[in-house]
């Protein structure tokens, strides 16, 4: 326990909670409930992003702690402050992001009163955080915020909601911050089992056709190096999934690239006739397995996960390893010793790939009009692949994941889980608060841009200079393209009839806005968008509404069944 | 397949909801639960019986060993160790003059306890596996049944038998 305890407020203690923590920023939005909180923020040097919507407190806290893998942290009123998180908690739950969410409350002698602004976050959360808190006594607030950072960041991380009553806020008490945690209920794995490590190497040494299959796992348990190490000393090649974007080398020759519905030709043929199947920090979610019968059918699988229950859920796992994906790969390695496979030993295998490469899966027709995917190669192209993007959800999402290479870890924002539209731009604004000189992407639909475009706004007041390049093709491209491919093109409410000006839109916020309608006029619009360095850039791309992504992979099908171009 | 599970928790405000949510949210079913404190007050011992087969009992145990209100799950069947497995009922039957000798002998043939007497109704305790619930249940049946309460399952592991 520290010395020399002082009396504080709750609100106080919260703030001090945070200093302790080392939070540097907060996103939220005041409200009657946690005025007490704002009032002791007045004179805090903590910085505190003020903005437009819960929602994007939530999803820019969640692009803060993706890019720099700490946990960030909301601030948000009672009621519908509360509900409004509770789509970026979801988010954030999906994608095993460590964030923690602080909402007010009514007064404790209100709760269940039906009052006003009252909503009961705890009961509505608890299933899309890892855990939450109501606190019912001043007394216990340090304790559950040194346990809710705990809980966001250990294992396998997730979202974290402290539900915070004005009067436990307001109440006061001697402040000691614990400075050990003791959870009899709580302990995560870190450490591979021997036994099954060994057994791993033995298979790995013995395969003829391996693959590794990368996820989110290991980006956060920033296991990236020791990835490489791996995947280098047995000659593996590695496909990522969509999560795990940039945590092998996208430009090593080793890499398949992604796998699954809209991944490329050779990583779903390496993955549907390998030998033995690797997966590190994956969970075999459906949009990467299609029909789970035919999925690596063939192969011994080794799966690495901290979260035991993600191994056999889906599919049957010969040798499960439950721990941080950094430590067993440092153990692998080790157990491995000299053992090592030359590349010449994989000769047959890797002309099999070779030959699945030469399909150029990842390909599209240029036209008289800008084709999508073109952008994307141009963004590429002039950030020289160094952007931090993000990501809204559909046409626009698999398009970066296909054309933007990414050759490290914590660069590639996107909701792989939950498919947030509106997610994007709240997480871009996150991750340039986070680096602020970084060039920060946000590649976006005209559907799902609108979700959150109030944010604008909040990107202008703090002179963010976040890069939106909206694809537009006047429709909801992913739900359009099911429709022309699987519902006769039938295009039930699709498409746009309307759009705002979004040039205009940008400069009615005091943002700059662009436009393209040419492929020539597409680089010197990135390359104006590139040189603003003080506030938001709208990129209005006027882009050919009836592209489609390719391949593709029907839903439930299996992975080697691609539609190609 | 049917399958036991106790499970210990920190004894928490929320903490059933947790796992009743769980078990919703994941279309897991729940066929009877009880729950109450254990020797240590911070702690409650949770006994609910759910149906499935290997795959989903095992997702069922991992995510529940996964809240962090829980402390420890143990699935009796998959154990492999012998338990004992009790619920207890009342049972509000049907005592008219023709019928009350039956009911007595009922009662006295299970070593159940008459609880409450009515002129019209005598209120049966009794305590045992499911089997024997459901025997005296189709018993008193035909002699009508007012009212009936049955608790959910408690359980726990028999000790190691004396090796003779």
């Amino acid at each position: 326990m520290t010395k020399n305890p002082s009396k504080l407020k709750g609100a106080q203690i919260l703030l001090e909670c945070l200093h302790r923590e080392k939070v540097k920023v907060i996103f939220g939005y005041p409200g009657g409930s946690v005025l007490d909180v704002y009032n002791a923020l007045y004179e805090s040097n903590l910085q505190h992003i003020l903005v437009r919507h819960e929602q994007a407190a939530v999803h820019a806290a969640d692009g803060y702690a993706r890019v720099t893998g700490d946990v960030g942290v909301c601030l948000v009123t009672s009621g519908p402050g509360a509900t409004n998180t509770v789509t970026g908690l979801a988010t954030a739950y999906m994608d095993s992001i460590p964030i923690v969410v602080f909402t007010g409350q009514v007064p404790t002698m209100l709760i269940g009163n039906d009052a006003f602004q009252e909503a009961d976050i705890v009961g509505i959360s608890r299933p899309c955080t890892k855990h939450n808190y109501l606190v019912k006594s001043v007394a216990e607030l340090p304790r559950i915020i040194k346990e809710a950072f705990y809980i966001a960041r250990s294992g396998r991380p997730g979202p974290v909601l402290v539900d915070l009553p004005k009067d436990i806020i307001g109440a006061e008490i001697d402040f000691e911050y614990p400075e050990k945690i003791d959870m009899r209920s709580y302990k995560p794995t870190y450490k591979g089992n021997r036994r099954q490590i060994v057994r791993a190497v033995e298979e790995i040494t013995k395969a003829k056709k391996p693959v590794i299959y990368a996820g989110g796992g290991v980006v956060l348990s920033n296991a990236s190096h020791e990835l490489g190490l791996f995947a280098r000393q047995f000659q593996i090649p590695v496909t990522t999934t969509l999560m795990g974007m940039g945590c092998y080398p996208g430009t090593d020759q080793l890499s398949l690239g992604m796998l699954g519905m809209h991944g490329t030709y050779r990583a779903n043929m390496a993955v549907s006739s390998c030998d033995l199947l690797i997966a590190v920090g994956a969970r075999f979610d459906d949009r990467v397995t299609g029909d789970l019968n035919t999925f690596a059918a063939g192969a011994t699988v080794i799966h690495i996960d901290i979260d035991p229950t993600s191994i056999s859920k889906n599919i049957k796992v010969s040798i499960p390893i439950v721990g941080d994906c950094r430590e067993i790969l440092k153990d692998m390695i080790e157990v491995a010793g000299e053992k090592k496979i030359k590349k010449n030993d994989r000769k047959a295998w890797f002309y099999t790939i070779a030959d699945w490469r030469n399909k150029h899966s990842i390909e599209y027709q240029m036209d008289a009009v800008i084709k999508p995917q073109y952008v994307i190669e141009k963004l590429y192209e002039l950030t020289s692949g160094k952007a931090i993007i993000t990501t809204e959800v559909g046409q626009n999402q698999m398009w970066a994941a296909q054309y933007y290479i990414f050759d490290e870890p914590r660069k590639f924002l996107t909701s792989g889980g939950l498919g947030t539209m509106g997610y994007g731009f709240p997480a871009a604004i996150g991750a340039q608060v986070a680096h602020p000189k970084a060039t920060v992407i946000d590649i976006a639909g005209d559907g799902s841009i609108q979700m959150n475009i109030q944010e604008l706004a909040t990107a202008v007041q703090y002179g963010l200079p976040v890069k939106i390049a909206i694809l537009n093709n006047m429709c909801l491209g992913m739900v359009r393209q099911w429709q022309q491919l699987f519902y006769k093109k039938r295009y039930s409410h699709s498409t746009f009839q309307r759009h705002p000006d979004f040039v205009k839109l940008a400069e009615a916020y005091g943002a700059v806005g662009l436009r393209a309608e040419k492929p020539g006029e597409v680089e010197s619009v990135i390359k104006k968008a590139l040189a603003v360095k003080d506030r938001p850039v709208i990129m209005d791309f006027v882009v050919d509404p009836e592209e489609c992504v390719y391949p593709m992979v029907p839903a439930g099908a299996p992975i080697s069944n691609m539609i190609l171009l | 397949m049917r399958h036991t599970i106790s499970v210990m928790v920190d004894n928490r405000p929320g903490v059933l909801s947790r796992i009743a949510g769980l078990f919703s949210g994941r279309g897991f079913n729940i066929e009877s639960l009880s729950v109450n404190e254990t020797l240590d007050p911070t702690m409650s011992q949770m006994t609910i019986v759910t149906r499935g087969d290997d795959r989903i009992l095992e997702q069922i145990t991992k995510q529940l060993n996964k809240l962090i209100d829980i402390i420890k799950v143990v699935d009796y069947e998959s154990s492999g160790s012998d338990f004992i497995e009790r619920e207890l009922a009342l049972i509000k039957v049907n005592v008219d003059e023709h019928k009350r000798s039956e009911v007595l002998s009922i009662i006295d043939i299970f070593r159940c306890k008459v609880v409450d007497v009515s002129r019209t109704h005598y209120t049966v305790e009794v305590t045992g596996d499911e089997n024997k619930i459901q025997a005296i249940i189709d018993l008193f049946r035909p002699l009508g049944i007012k009212e009936l309460v049955r608790s959910g399952k408690a359980a726990m592991l028999r000790e190691h038998k004396i090796k003779a």
